[in-house]
Parts: structure tokens; C-alpha cells; sequence
């Protein structure tokens, strides 16, 4: 029989799987197939585990002794920055090109125990920082639905492999928007969950009072499904945290009001994209909900904030890269020199450029100008969400004001960075938050709907895309 | 920014710069800087304080087993199971 990966969900795979229409060992062929034919072309895999076949067999061997679960022998892909026993790990980066992790992450962990296939490491923006994945060391990821376009950042591999058919779902990472935004580029559900409500024992930090792991799938039940799985709480996380069950969120009665920032889309927000959200409003209003104006007047300042608190972050994070213990090393006259020599050979230009921005942030003083205020700010914006919620049920936004955008369309850091404007904020605050396909623009690009919740309430999420198909 | 505090901050972060990489990250700081200049303007209160909870836990030994075999292989330079370093003095 022919699988068609590419309209095949997890969901319904996981049906043919425990009524043995299907085995694992089919599915993961298909992937690797459609791997095979077009991987080379759109850059999507930095590594194809040579043991997915194998996993597959056992994943089977699972389903047969009835252990199987809604996520055994379903194929997984995982961005380049969450690390495998014995895998390579680099994180797009070429001062890590040959790390083996030697323990699993978290969710790595959960996700084998649930007996899914993890078929690969996607490609993606050296540690995470970009929205385009142009700042790869291993070359940009192209969109599998117009390669002269860019996937979105920085987990466009992860995304990208959902849509190409070379995996069922992937996981990510969302710093700033790094799995929202590419969903929303690629057509399909990209999570942001809780901070904390997902282990990163096992993630390499970016910028720790940001960083969340999440899933990309083809609906929300899907994205549902691997959230059910690798979230909780952990003991090697500290941050880590339960939020509320889906049980828990059922039982709440359904509050159905949306508020909408109209302020954030007087500008700089692509015609299509503005089209398409009134029409995601209309279909709301049609299913019930009522659509309330708010006003976020500290959220306006989100990227100014993001972008002195992640760098700041950044820079501390990466100056663990030395080439001392693990990683790339160029051996120099004097241990400084040796640091120095091994730093600017494996970072990249927008590494180098956030991790000296991120200096300059931290310096005596530029400290309390920069660092400290941001954080002062960072802290209205959570209160001004607070206060929100009280009101509504949910926030809404497009993800991104433009649709996937051509490479090398934004050479200029500043409006690259402009990609994040409406997905910063939940990382800010630490609330979850979802993107949606939600239509496609003139050019027939896809575009999404941004949801996003109070802390604890994920589950609320997954519930919204029927309310706009 | 001038191009000595470029060469300051490459530094302090040990990193070595090229003269026209210096160049263009004067210009993309300036630019970023720009942008983020604006929270100048934001009124705010400095009690507004809501730092998360420490979280504790007891000092207990645990037998979580990583592969030293996998430790020791990504030392770039060792000797007898040590990593070696370079002379710090």
C-alpha cells in the first residue's frame, strides 16, 4: 500500500498502527523516502539516524505485545539543538560539528519510552537565533512549499520536515518565536508551551528565562498528542512545571472571549495578513466568541525588551563554549588566545553579533540603562497580561506580519528581527501560546493565527482550531 | 559606536573580529541600539518586583549513569582520563 505522509496524521497513523492496517517499519520507510528524493534539494536534515529502521522494528515488536501508545511507531524529527545518547548534536553551529551528547534530553527520553521513531536532527539557525534559518552553519533550509522562500526560524528544519512528508510531527525550540513563526511560514501548528512546562534538561540554552521546547504537527490534535507527552515537570530542570490537564481544563466552564491588541496592527502588518485576521475574527464571532478591543500599551516595547534580555542571556550561555571540555578547539599561544582562536572559528556572524550585543548590554555602565530597565519592563508587560486575562479568554494576533519571505529579502538585522513583533511576548511573560494555519495570502503563502493563553492553561490551546477552519 | 569599544566588547566576550567585521557590527549595534533605545521612554516602577520561587531540593547523591566513554571522547585534548588544559599562570 502507498502512505501519504504528507496528509497523514499522527492521530490517524496511530489508528492504522494499533489496528495493524500499517507498521511503523511502513511509515518510517515512507519518510525516509521522501528524505531520499528531496532532502538534498531543501536542506531540511543535517543527519539521518541510521537506526530509525530499527526503531521502527521495535516500535512494532511494542503495538504486537498491545504496549503501544498514541505515539509508538510514529516518526519524530528533532531539531539540532536537543540532545540523544551517542548522537551528534551540533546546533547549527560549527563549534559544535562533532559533539556527541552523552546523556537524552527529557523529552527525548519520554518520547522513546512512548516508543516513538526519532528519524533525525533538523537543520536550524545556529543556537537558535534567527527567523529564517539563513543563519545555519550548514547552509538555510528551504520551504518545501516554495524553496525560494524561507522556512521561518529558528526551527525551520523541524517545521519544514512536517510539511516535506519526512516526518509525522518534530519538536522545536521558541526563544522569541522560533517555533510559531516557521509553523505559520510552513502551514501547519507550531506550540509555544508554559515556560517550564516542558523539561530542557537536555536543550542547549539560548536564553534561559525564555527557552521552551514544543511540538510542530499537522492539527492541534496532533501537536496535542506530543505535548501529552514530553510535558511535566522534571527534577533535572528546576524551572520545569505541570500545568493544568486537559481534565483540569474542561472542567473550567468555556469563557469564550477573545481580546484583540488592535494598536499592534496599525502598522507594518502585509494587507493579506490584516485580511485574513478579520476573517479568523468573523468565523470566531460566528462560533460564539466575542471579540473585545484590548490594550497592551507596555507590550508595544516587547522587541526592545527580547532583544537586550536575550543577548544578555546569550552571551553567558555561549561563553561556556571555549573549546576546553567539548567542541571545536584552535590552539593559540596562551589559554586566551586559545578561547578567542576557537570562538571566532566555530561562531557565526549573527552569533558573534548577539554575543558582543549582549556584552555591551552587560557592561558597567550600560547595566542598569539596558539589563536592568528591560527587566523592569519585561515585569509591566507580565502585570498588563494579568490584568488582561481577567477579561479574556484568550489574546489574538496574526503570528507574523508578513507571509515567508524570500532569502536574503531581510539583510538588515533590525527588520529581521521585526518577524518576532507578534510572538515576543508569551516568551516575555512565559505563556503559552499556539499558531494556527488559519488561510493563505494573495500569493497563496500560509498564514496563522496566534493564540495565546494565561500561564497553566496549554490545553485550552489545542481546542481553538476547529472554531476557525 | 566607535570601532575601540567594538574591539572592548570583543574582548570582554573573546572573540577575535576582522577590521570589516568590526565595521559592520559598529553599524548593526548603532542600528540596534537604535531600536532598542526606546525603552528609555517607558514609565516604570522598580517594585514591581515578582521574581519566581526558589525552588529547593535536598543535596543528595543520585545514580543518574552518564557514559564516560562518551564524556572523555569529546575532550579535545586529554591525558589519563584528564582533560587537559592550557597553563592558566
Amino acid at each position: 500500500m502507498t502512505i501519504d505522509i504528507k496528509n497523514l496524521t499522527i492521530k490517524k497513523a496511530g489508528e492504522m498502527l494499533r489496528s495493524g492496517e500499517v507498521t511503523s517499519v511502513e511509515i518510517v520507510k515512507e519518510c525516509l523516502k521522501n528524505i531520499e528524493e528531496k532532502n538534498k534539494e531543501l536542506n531540511i536534515f543535517l543527519e539521518v539516524f541510521d537506526d530509525a529502521l530499527d526503531q521502527a522494528k521495535k516500535a512494532d515488536e511494542m503495538m504486537k505485545n498491545g504496549k503501544g501508545g498514541e505515539l509508538c511507531g510514529i516518526p519524530i524529527a528533532l531539531k539540532d539543538n536537543i540532545l540523544i545518547t551517542g548522537k551528534k548534536n551540533s546546533s547549527g553551529s560549527k563549534i559544535l560539528e562533532n559533539y556527541v551528547a552523552s546523556y537524552d534530553a527529557n523529552v527525548v527520553k519520554k518520547l522513546k519510552e512512548a516508543g516513538a521513531v526519532l528519524i533525525g536532527r533538523t537543520n536550524m539557525d545556529e543556537f537558535a537565533m534567527g527567523s529564517s534559518t539563513e543563519n545555519s552553519a550548514y547552509g538555510p533550509v528551504k520551504n518545501p512549499l516554495d524553496p525560494t522562500r524561507v522556512p521561518g526560524g529558528s526551527s525551520g528544519g523541524s517545521s519544514a520536515s512536517v510539511v516535506a512528508g519526512m516526518a509525522l510531527g518534530s519538536l522545536g525550540s521558541d526563544t522569541g518565536g522560533s517555533i510559531r513563526q516557521p509553523a505559520s511560514f510552513c502551514g501547519i501548528v507550531g506550540m509555544k508551551p508554559t515556560y517550564g512546562g516542558v523539561s530542557r534538561y537536555g536543550l542547549t540554552a539560548m536564553s534561559s528565562s525564555l527557552d521552551v521546547i514544543g511540538p510542530f504537527a499537522k492539527t492541534t490534535e496532533d501537536a496535542e498528542i506530543i505535548f501529552e507527552c514530553i510535558s511535566g515537570k522534571d527534577k533535572m530542570d528546576a524551572t520545569s512545571r505541570d500545568v493544568l490537564s486537559k481534565a483540569e481544563i474542561l472542567k473550567i466552564s468555556p469563557r469564550k472571549v477573545i481580546g484583540v491588541p488592535r494598536d499592534f496592527l496599525k502598522e507594518g502588518v502585509d494587507k493579506d495578513v490584516l485580511k485574513n485576521f478579520e476573517e479568523v475574527l468573523e468565523k470566531l464571532k460566528a462560533n460564539g466568541f466575542e471579540i473585545k478591543d484590548i490594550e497592551l500599551p507596555y507590550t508595544k516595547y516587547s522587541l526592545a525588551v527580547y532583544y537586550i534580555i536575550m543577548p544578555a542571556e546569550v552571551s553567558t550561555n555561549l561563553s561556556r563554549l571555549d573549546g576546553v571540555r567539548y567542541g571545536l578547539r584552535k590552539e593559540g599561544e596562551s589559554m586566551f588566545d586559545t578561547y578567542k582562536k576557537s570562538r571566532s572559528a566555530g561562531f557565526g556572524a549573527e552569533t558573534r553579533r548577539r554575543v558582543i550585543l549582549g556584552t555591551y548590554v552587560l557592561s558597567h555602565g550600560y547595566y542598569d540603562a539596558y539589563y536592568n530597565k528591560a527587566w523592569e519592563v519585561r515585569r509591566a508587560i507580565a502585570k498588563e497580561y494579568e490584568e488582561v486575562f481577567k477579561d479574556v479568554d484568550f489574546v489574538l494576533t496574526p503570528t507574523t506580519p508578513t507571509p515567508a519571505f524570500k532569502f536574503g529579502e531581510k539583510s538588515d538585522p533590525v527588520q529581521m528581527y521585526l518577524s518576532d513583533i507578534f510572538t515576543v511576548s508569551a516568551n516575555l511573560v512565559g505563556l503559552p501560546s499556539i499558531s494556527i494555519p488559519s488561510g493563505f495570502s494573495s500569493d497563496n503563502l500560509p498564514l496563522g493565527a496566534l493564540f495565546t493563553a494565561p500561564i497553566g492553561k496549554d490545553f485550552s490551546l489545542f481546542e481553538m482550531e476547529k472554531y476557525i477552519k | 559606536m566607535e570601532i575601540k569599544d567594538i574591539e572592548n566588547l570583543a574582548e570582554l566576550a573573546k572573540i577575535d573580529l576582522s577590521q570589516s567585521e568590526k565595521e559592520s557590527l559598529s553599524k548593526d549595534l548603532e542600528s540596534i541600539l537604535g531600536y532598542i533605545k526606546q525603552i528609555e521612554e517607558v514609565k516604570t516602577t522598580k517594585n514591581e518586583v515578582t521574581q519566581g520561587d526558589n525552588v529547593w531540593r535536598e543535596d543528595e547523591t543520585t545514580t543518574d549513569l552518564f557514559n564516560r566513554e562518551f564524556i572523555l571522547n569529546q575532550f579535545p585534548d586529554s591525558q589519563d582520563g584528564f582533560v587537559k588544559v592550557k597553563k592558566i599562570l
